[in-house]
């Protein structure tokens, strides 16, 4: 019954505390990807505003972006969003029911690293 | 012994008070997003790089615009559910409600101008 022992369970340890793990780490980075591609995501409307409105509003975010400083955060946004993709790709997987056991679950955490690695470079390579 | 089934008990429960909801959308999203992201990185790297007129020729084309048009609509609700999910566990109280309204304020306004600048293209 879900009535048994409520409100007299172990709490879980604080976050700052408790050893770091693949599972664990995995989890932080798709919240981080995710909350730095929504600070990012504004240049990419602001280039198409930016077209849409004229030659000179499109060379100052256009140059910025194909700076050297804007290939930089654009190539970590590529992998931001590839490693969020796979992240949120792990969730529904688990949550399908699958690949719950500890074992897979930090081999998948790897995955997602080593996977949004390689498919930056990729993606770099193709466009 | 409460008369409660469970699942009426876990109603409104959870960080963001609203049950499975959120988490079923959320599940929605991801799976869209798995053949989504290819084709906004691909068709968006391809309209970047060019001159003025080779970008405003790209995106006056259906496909690159409907695909950019898609990522913007279920890319950014994906990250602003996804900041709103962070500020449900970390931030209470008044604090929470008015930062919660800040971040879908802030998506849904780069949703709509990026959507009317698609529509100028277009046009």
């Amino acid at each position: 019954m879900a009535d048994v022992n409520r409100g007299n369970r172990p709490l879980s340890p604080h976050i700052m505390i408790y050893r770091p793990q693949m599972t664990s780490i995995s989890s932080i980075m798709v919240r981080m990807s995710g909350l730095a591609l929504l600070v990012l995501a504004p240049l990419v409307v602001w280039w198409l505003l930016a077209l849409a409105t004229s030659e000179s509003a499109f060379a100052v975010i256009d140059g910025l972006l194909r700076s050297w400083f804007g290939k930089l955060v654009l190539t970590g946004a590529i992998w931001a969003l590839w490693y969020h993709t796979l992240g949120r790709l792990r969730h529904v997987i688990w949550d399908f029911g699958y690949c719950l056991d500890v074992n897979t679950s930090e081999n998948m955490g790897r995955a997602m690293f080593i996977g949004a690695t390689v498919l930056t470079v990729i993606t770099i390579l193709v466009v | 012994m409460r008369y409660l089934t469970d699942r009426k008990r876990a109603v409104g429960l959870g960080a963001g008070g609203s049950g499975t909801q959120g988490h079923w959308q959320m599940m929605v999203r991801s799976m869209i997003m798995v053949i989504l992201t290819p084709l906004f990185l691909i068709t968006f790297g391809l309209g970047l790089g060019g001159t003025y007129e080779e970008a405003l020729a790209y995106y006056s084309q259906p496909i690159p615009a409907i695909i950019i048009a898609l990522s913007l609509i279920v890319g950014l609700t994906q990250l602003m559910h996804e900041a709103n999910e962070a500020i449900e566990d970390y931030i209470h109280g008044v604090t929470e409600k008015l930062t919660l309204v800040a971040t879908k304020a802030l998506a849904y306004t780069l949703i709509v101008a990026g959507l009317f600048a698609l529509v100028k293209l277009a046009l």
